[in-house]
Parts: C-alpha cells; structure tokens; sequence
C-alpha cells in the first residue's frame, strides 16, 4: 500500500488536465464549425453542436483556442518529462501486459486504482498525446501551408494534411468517449481529479 | 410532338422563376445576417465580452502572423497538369450576379502614399513586366484548388508608382462593391501580382476581369477580383469579410 500522503494528482497536474480539456473541447467545437464550411465526407455537425455560430466564429475559437492548448500542453510535456510523471506512470507499456489487460477491460475484469494505471490506460493516455501532438502539427500544417510548407508536404500535401488532421480529430473524439465512460464507471477519479485524492490501494472494479 | 414525352416543365420555361426564387432567398439570408448584427454588434458571438476577447486574439495572430512570414518563402508551384478544373467560382454573392465593365472604360485609380496618382487603362498595364505563377488557392472555408495566373508584380507597380513602400497597408477597391487590404511585406511578396491572365488568357468575369490580386501568400478572400482602385496606407482600411469577424492576417 502506497502512502495516502502523496496525491494521485498533483494540483499541478489538475490544473493542466482542466484547462486542456477546456482547450481541446473549444478545439473540437469550433473545428465541426470549420469542417461544415467544406465538409470532406456526406455529412455536416449539427449546428447546435458547433462553436462560433458561423465560419468566422468558429476560426475566431480555434485560433484562440489554440494558443491555450499549446501553451498548456507545452507546459505539460516539459513537466512530464522533467518530473518523472511519464517514465513513472506511463512505462513501460510492453505488448504482452497491454494485450492482457485489454482483454481483462474488454471482460469489465480489470480494477482501477488512483495513482496506478493499469497498460490500457497507459497506452490510451500515451497514445492521446501523441495524437495531439500530431493534430496540432497537421493544424499548423494547415494554417501555414507555404511558410511552413515542409510540414505540409511532410503530411502529403494541403489536402492529405487536412483529412490527416479531421482523422486525429475523430480518435481524440474515440479517446473523450472512452475516458468519459470509464470516469462514470468509476465517479472517484473524477473527484480525485478535482480535488486530489491520496493514492491507495485499494482497487475500484467495475460494478 | 408527343406530348407524352415532353416534360411537364421545361427547365428554360422555369428559369426565370428560379433565379428570382434564388435572389429572394439570398436576399433573406442576407438580411437576417445583417439584422442579426445590428441587434448584437457582434459577429463572432452574441456575448460582448466574449466577442471583445476573439477580436483581442485575433489581432494577436495578425501580430504571430506577420513575425512568421518570411518575404523569401516562396508558395510551391505545381506543373500545368495540376491546374484544377473546372474551377470553382468564389464571391459573396452567387455567380449569375457578377458584374461586368466595358474594358475600354475600366481604369485603375491609385491613391494614398504614393507619387504618381494618373490613373492606369488596361493597355499600360499589359505594357509592364509579366510574370506567371501555378499555385494553390485556398480557400477560408477550407477547400483548394491549383489555378494559373499571371500579371504585374505588384512590387514593380507599388515601385512603378513611387508608393511609399514603409507605409503599413495596401487596400483595394472593386466594383462589385467588395474591398480588402493586405500588409505591406506581402503585397511586396515575389509572387503577389496584379493579374489580368487566368489560364493564359485575359480574365474572364466570373475570375474577376479585368483585373485581380493573385497572392498565394494569402486565403482566397484576401485575393481580390474586379479591382479598381489601389491605395497605400497607414490607417487600417479593413475589408468586407475582416470587419464581419474574418482574421485580417489571413497568411498561409
């Protein structure tokens, strides 16, 4: 049992986790705005789900937004990294546990505790940063195709780069629906996110 | 004539109906877009202070914006066989409503900081420096296409005319009633040019004849048809999507 002094979340952590969320879900909103101007596949985002109320708007969102995210997940990178958070919590994810631990969540066998990530967790919560990452790069792609055109033609060109960049976009929708869920499964860790709860050992299982 | 195999209506028998039918529900659109932001004064939300907020931000971009553009960053060219057609016609206004002007009576005013205000026909225009660009015009709402144009540089003709050249703005004038207005570094920009060709013939109306601003540098709004006049400027002259909430920088 791990010492019920050292929060699951630092209060450091906390903070970047909600203006992140803030920031990806302005991102994401204000995006549908964009892609219904010129939507790519058979259909638009219904206009109540949209942020910005029309093109402008939503382009006035997204280029403020952005300024939020990458601030914010700059900060978090450099913390990760620095503090020993990602080499810590995130590794190793090797193949064998992440398939058994998969199968195990895929069963609602797999406990939860606060402060531990199990391997899905940690391959979700790796594999959702690096997603990010990739949108914001196919976004500056996007924004700047001619000063910053070796990106764009590093992700195939304008019109590649955008659906590259709609692409991410639906995996971090992926990843906001699984996340959701699992935090109603387990109510603790949104507190815990919140408020800081001690890291424990006792384990949550799905109901 | 077989009346049985004549359709009930023949679309030249409707047409007239149609296009009325369209110009009343572009009208309403119109209107209700425009009421809506007389009653708010805000485009980019109903809220004020949120609407004060994305312009402040929005004028920081234009400020990221214009740090970022680098006047010897060319926008790739692509070969004739990437032209794309048919091309897409682009106003704020559907095409069967685009204006046309008599070449012979068309001139190009020229005004604000420069030294030589006479103004310039078709003729003297097509008698200066041509250069000729393929390259991709993107548009705000996010689609693209590869276009070929070619025309007068508009450094040569801002260097031509002795505009000031530290002045802060170059603004543009159309008679369909449109304007906009680009910062200086990029109307000096190599490959933004003063166009009278598409396609190695003189422009057509729905391309914005007899003269457009093609500058790759730039979204597809900030590319200017049917350009009359030109001034050079300090004062901030905007322009018709910027002022509804579009971001002014606008460069690619």
């Amino acid at each position: 049992m791990q010492t019920k002094s050292r929060s699951a979340h630092p209060l450091i952590v906390r903070v970047m986790h909600w203006i992140g969320a803030f920031a990806i879900i302005c991102m994401i909103l204000s995006g549908w705005q964009i892609y219904n101007a010129s939507p790519i596949l058979p259909f638009v985002f219904p206009q109540w789900m949209a942020l910005g109320g029309w093109l402008a708007g939503g382009i006035a969102w997204h280029l403020s937004a952005m300024w939020v995210l990458v601030a914010d997940g700059l900060a978090y990178l450099v913390y990760g990294i620095a503090s020993g958070h990602f080499r810590r919590d995130f590794l190793p994810i090797g193949p064998r546990t992440v398939g058994h631990d998969l199968i195990q969540a895929l069963r609602l066998r797999l406990g939860h505790r606060l402060g531990e990530y199990n391997a899905v967790q940690r391959l979700l919560y790796v594999g959702v940063i690096v997603v990010v990452i990739l949108t914001v790069l196919t976004g500056l792609s996007i924004w700047k195709p001619v000063q910053l055109g070796w990106l764009t033609d590093l992700f195939g060109g304008y019109d590649i780069a955008r659906c590259i960049h709609f692409t991410l976009m639906s995996l971090i929708v992926g990843f906001l629906l699984v996340h959701l869920s699992l935090v109603a499964f387990f109510p603790r860790t949104l507190i815990s996110m919140l408020v800081g709860l001690g890291r424990d050992g006792s384990a949550d299982t799905f109901p | 004539m077989n009346d049985k195999q004549r359709p009930a209506v023949r679309p030249d028998e409707v047409r007239r109906d149609l296009e009325n039918l369209d110009r009343r529900l572009f009208l309403r659109g119109s209107l209700s877009l425009g009421a809506l932001s007389l009653l708010t004064g805000c485009d980019l939300s109903t809220d004020d202070s949120v609407d004060n907020a994305l312009r402040a931000m929005l004028r920081l971009d234009d400020r990221v914006q214009a740090a970022l553009f680098n006047p010897n960053q060319l926008a790739k060219t692509y070969p004739a066989s990437a032209i794309t057609r048919p091309f897409r016609f682009n106003a704020y206004y559907p095409e069967w409503q685009v204006r046309t002007v008599e070449a012979s009576q068309w001139r190009l005013e020229v005004s604000g900081l420069v030294d030589d205000r006479r103004a310039w026909s078709l003729a003297e225009l097509r008698a200066l420096p041509q250069e000729e660009q393929i390259t991709r015009h993107v548009c705000v709402e996010g689609w693209s296409q590869v276009g070929q144009w070619s025309g007068v540089p508009l450094h040569f003709f801002l260097r031509r005319v002795g505009a000031d050249l530290r002045a802060k703005y170059v603004a543009f004038g159309c008679f369909d009633d449109y304007w906009t207005s680009i910062d200086m570094p990029s109307a000096l920009h190599p490959q933004t040019i003063l166009t009278l060709d598409f396609e190695q013939k003189p422009l057509e109306p729905p391309w914005g004849a007899p003269l457009r601003l093609r500058i790759p540098t730039k979204l597809g709004f900030k590319n200017p048809k049917y350009i009359t006049s030109i001034a050079v400027t300090n004062h901030y002259p905007g322009g018709y999507w910027e002022d509804k909430g579009y971001n002014w920088f606008s460069g690619l």
